[in-house]
Protein backbone atom coordinates (compact mmCIF):
# COMPACT_ATOMS: atom_id res chain seq x y z
CA UNK A 1 0.00 0.00 0.00
CA UNK A 2 1.31 3.21 -0.88
CA UNK A 3 0.84 6.25 2.31
CA UNK A 4 1.65 9.57 2.17
CA UNK A 5 4.15 11.79 4.68
CA UNK A 6 4.11 15.26 4.52
CA UNK A 7 7.49 16.49 6.63
CA UNK A 8 7.62 19.86 8.62
CA UNK A 9 10.24 21.80 9.92
CA UNK A 10 13.38 20.06 11.09
CA UNK A 11 12.17 17.18 9.24
CA UNK A 12 11.74 18.73 6.08
CA UNK A 13 15.21 20.44 6.37
CA UNK A 14 16.99 17.15 7.11
CA UNK A 15 15.33 15.25 4.12
CA UNK A 16 15.50 18.49 2.04
CA UNK A 17 11.59 17.89 0.78
CA UNK A 18 7.79 18.46 1.67
CA UNK A 19 6.49 15.14 1.08
CA UNK A 20 7.48 11.82 0.29
CA UNK A 21 5.17 8.59 -0.80
CA UNK A 22 5.93 5.57 0.71
CA UNK A 23 5.39 2.19 -0.68
CA UNK A 24 4.90 -0.11 2.48
CA UNK A 25 3.43 -3.97 3.27
CA UNK A 26 -0.51 -4.03 4.52
CA UNK A 27 -0.10 -3.91 8.27
CA UNK A 28 2.23 -1.79 8.43
CA UNK A 29 2.31 0.82 11.27
CA UNK A 30 3.62 4.84 11.52
CA UNK A 31 7.02 2.85 13.16
CA UNK A 32 7.91 1.13 9.26
CA UNK A 33 6.89 4.04 7.76
CA UNK A 34 9.49 6.21 10.36
CA UNK A 35 11.92 3.04 9.50
CA UNK A 36 11.33 3.64 5.87
CA UNK A 37 12.13 7.23 6.33
CA UNK A 38 15.64 6.47 7.76
CA UNK A 39 16.41 5.44 4.92
CA UNK A 40 16.25 8.57 3.03
CA UNK A 41 18.20 10.11 5.73
CA UNK A 42 21.57 10.30 3.78
CA UNK A 43 23.02 12.48 6.49
CA UNK A 44 21.86 10.37 9.27
CA UNK A 45 20.09 13.35 11.06
CA UNK A 46 16.68 11.72 11.91
CA UNK A 47 17.40 8.33 13.83
CA UNK A 48 17.71 10.08 17.16
CA UNK A 49 14.67 12.22 16.83
CA UNK A 50 12.68 8.84 17.11
CA UNK A 51 12.51 9.01 21.10
CA UNK A 52 11.47 12.44 21.25
CA UNK A 53 8.73 11.99 18.52
CA UNK A 54 5.05 11.75 18.33
CA UNK A 55 3.08 10.90 14.79
CA UNK A 56 -0.45 12.12 13.40
CA UNK A 57 -2.38 9.94 10.71
CA UNK A 58 -4.81 11.58 8.89
CA UNK A 59 -4.41 14.58 10.97
CA UNK A 60 -4.83 13.15 14.34
CA UNK A 61 -2.38 11.89 17.09
CA UNK A 62 -1.78 8.65 16.61
CA UNK A 63 0.42 6.21 18.15
CA UNK A 64 3.21 4.16 16.27
CA UNK A 65 2.27 0.59 16.51
CA UNK A 66 -1.34 1.39 14.89
CA UNK A 67 -1.93 -0.17 11.30
CA UNK A 68 -2.53 2.07 8.45
CA UNK A 69 -4.29 1.89 5.76
CA UNK A 70 -3.74 2.92 1.38
CA UNK A 71 -4.29 6.31 1.19
CA UNK A 72 -3.36 7.86 4.69
CA UNK A 73 -1.59 10.92 5.21
CA UNK A 74 1.02 10.77 7.84
CA UNK A 75 3.08 13.09 9.81
CA UNK A 76 6.15 12.55 12.01
CA UNK A 77 6.24 15.79 15.20
CA UNK A 78 9.14 16.65 16.80
CA UNK A 79 8.34 18.68 20.08
CA UNK A 80 6.00 21.42 19.29
CA UNK A 81 7.10 24.80 19.94
CA UNK A 82 4.23 27.11 18.99
CA UNK A 83 2.29 30.05 20.67
CA UNK B 1 -25.38 29.74 24.52
CA UNK B 2 -22.03 28.07 23.27
CA UNK B 3 -20.91 30.31 19.87
CA UNK B 4 -19.85 28.75 16.60
CA UNK B 5 -17.14 30.85 14.88
CA UNK B 6 -16.04 32.07 11.46
CA UNK B 7 -12.69 33.54 11.62
CA UNK B 8 -9.66 31.98 10.41
CA UNK B 9 -7.36 29.59 12.59
CA UNK B 10 -4.64 30.21 10.98
CA UNK B 11 -2.90 33.07 9.53
CA UNK B 12 -0.09 34.36 6.90
CA UNK B 13 -0.61 38.08 7.81
CA UNK B 14 -0.90 40.01 11.08
CA UNK B 15 -3.43 39.31 13.66
CA UNK B 16 -6.27 42.01 13.84
CA UNK B 17 -7.04 41.57 17.82
CA UNK B 18 -10.27 43.65 17.12
CA UNK B 19 -11.61 40.43 15.29
CA UNK B 20 -11.79 38.45 18.28
CA UNK B 21 -12.71 40.80 20.35
CA UNK B 22 -16.84 40.27 19.72
CA UNK B 23 -18.56 39.37 22.69
CA UNK B 24 -22.29 38.40 23.19
CA UNK B 25 -25.02 40.48 24.59
CA UNK B 26 -25.24 37.75 27.34
CA UNK B 27 -21.53 38.37 27.88
CA UNK B 28 -19.98 40.58 30.67
CA UNK B 29 -16.67 39.58 30.54
CA UNK B 30 -14.20 39.11 27.66
CA UNK B 31 -10.35 37.79 27.81
CA UNK B 32 -8.00 38.27 25.15
CA UNK B 33 -4.30 36.81 25.62
CA UNK B 34 -1.97 37.52 22.86
CA UNK B 35 1.85 36.39 22.42
CA UNK B 36 4.03 38.58 20.76
CA UNK B 37 7.63 37.69 18.99
CA UNK B 38 10.26 38.55 21.87
CA UNK B 39 13.99 40.00 20.65
CA UNK B 40 15.76 37.28 22.82
CA UNK B 41 15.79 33.54 24.01
CA UNK B 42 17.68 31.27 25.91
CA UNK B 43 20.49 34.61 26.70
CA UNK B 44 20.61 35.44 22.91
CA UNK B 45 19.09 38.30 20.75
CA UNK B 46 16.85 37.13 18.48
CA UNK B 47 16.38 39.52 15.03
CA UNK B 48 12.66 37.74 13.84
CA UNK B 49 11.29 34.17 14.06
CA UNK B 50 9.62 31.77 11.40
CA UNK B 51 6.53 29.55 12.60
CA UNK B 52 5.75 26.32 10.43
CA UNK B 53 2.81 24.50 11.08
CA UNK B 54 0.48 21.49 9.94
CA UNK B 55 -2.43 23.48 8.99
CA UNK B 56 -5.17 21.16 8.40
CA UNK B 57 -4.47 19.67 11.72
CA UNK B 58 -3.97 22.86 13.54
CA UNK B 59 -6.99 23.68 12.84
CA UNK B 60 -8.30 20.90 14.28
CA UNK B 61 -6.67 21.02 17.01
CA UNK B 62 -7.66 24.56 17.77
CA UNK B 63 -11.44 23.47 17.37
CA UNK B 64 -10.72 20.24 19.53
CA UNK B 65 -9.68 22.87 22.47
CA UNK B 66 -12.28 25.40 21.89
CA UNK B 67 -14.92 23.25 22.10
CA UNK B 68 -12.77 21.35 25.16
CA UNK B 69 -12.40 24.68 27.00
CA UNK B 70 -16.65 25.63 26.37
CA UNK B 71 -17.73 22.27 27.52
CA UNK B 72 -15.06 22.37 30.87
CA UNK B 73 -15.50 26.27 31.97
CA UNK B 74 -19.15 27.16 30.40
CA UNK B 75 -17.69 30.18 28.59
CA UNK B 76 -19.57 31.59 25.82
CA UNK B 77 -16.92 31.77 22.94
CA UNK B 78 -13.39 30.69 22.29
CA UNK B 79 -11.27 31.67 19.56
CA UNK B 80 -8.03 30.94 18.69
CA UNK B 81 -5.57 32.08 16.07
CA UNK B 82 -2.05 31.72 14.68
CA UNK B 83 0.56 32.73 12.52
CA UNK B 84 2.81 31.25 10.42
CA UNK B 85 5.60 32.48 8.65
CA UNK B 86 8.34 35.33 9.09
CA UNK B 87 7.28 37.86 12.09
CA UNK B 88 9.34 40.80 13.38
CA UNK B 89 10.16 41.28 17.37
CA UNK B 90 6.87 43.10 18.74
CA UNK B 91 4.47 41.10 16.10
CA UNK B 92 1.62 39.15 17.26
CA UNK B 93 2.51 35.40 16.52
CA UNK B 94 -1.06 33.97 18.60
CA UNK B 95 -3.96 35.29 19.81
CA UNK B 96 -6.63 33.76 22.21
CA UNK B 97 -10.18 35.32 22.80
CA UNK B 98 -12.61 34.32 24.96
CA UNK B 99 -16.12 35.75 26.47
CA UNK B 100 -18.61 34.59 28.92
CA UNK B 101 -21.06 36.06 31.68
CA UNK B 102 -18.34 36.09 34.32
CA UNK B 103 -14.51 37.21 34.58
CA UNK B 104 -13.63 33.86 36.25
CA UNK B 105 -13.78 31.57 33.88
CA UNK B 106 -12.87 33.91 30.78
CA UNK B 107 -9.43 33.70 32.92
CA UNK B 108 -9.17 30.17 33.54
CA UNK B 109 -10.58 29.23 29.72
CA UNK B 110 -8.13 31.09 28.03
CA UNK B 111 -5.20 30.26 30.29
CA UNK B 112 -6.18 26.86 29.60
CA UNK B 113 -6.38 27.22 25.71
CA UNK B 114 -3.05 28.70 25.20
CA UNK B 115 -1.38 26.17 27.66
CA UNK B 116 -3.28 23.46 25.79
CA UNK B 117 -2.41 24.77 22.35
CA UNK B 118 1.48 25.06 23.50
CA UNK B 119 1.51 21.23 24.51
CA UNK B 120 -0.39 19.82 20.94
CA UNK B 121 -0.59 22.32 18.26
CA UNK B 122 1.83 20.77 15.37
CA UNK B 123 3.65 24.04 15.19
CA UNK B 124 7.55 25.17 15.35
CA UNK B 125 9.26 28.27 15.54
CA UNK B 126 12.62 29.20 13.99
CA UNK B 127 14.60 31.59 15.73
CA UNK B 128 17.05 33.31 13.82
CA UNK B 129 20.18 35.29 15.48
CA UNK B 130 23.43 37.23 14.23
CA UNK B 131 25.06 34.25 13.61
CA UNK B 132 22.46 31.52 12.69
CA UNK B 133 19.08 30.16 13.51
CA UNK B 134 17.70 26.98 15.30
CA UNK B 135 14.39 25.07 15.41
CA UNK B 136 13.35 25.56 19.06
CA UNK B 137 11.70 22.26 19.94
CA UNK B 138 9.04 22.62 23.21
CA UNK B 139 10.04 21.41 26.87
CA UNK B 140 7.37 18.59 26.93
CA UNK B 141 9.06 15.89 24.72
CA UNK B 142 6.14 14.18 22.66
CA UNK B 143 3.26 16.50 21.38
CA UNK B 144 0.81 13.52 22.86
CA UNK B 145 -1.76 15.59 24.44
Amino acid sequence: MIIHVRLFAAIRESLGREQVALTLADGATPEDAWRELLRLDTRGQLAARRTNLAAAVNRKYAKFDAPLSEGDEVVFIPPVSGG
Amino acid sequence: MPVKDTVKNVVREAIDVSLLSRAEPEDGARCVFTGVVRNHNDGKAVLYLEYEGYEEMVTAVFEEIAEEAKRRFGVTRVLIVHRLGRMEIGETSVAVAVSSPHRQEAFEACRFAIDSLKRQAPIWKKEFYEDGSSWLEGPGGCAHP
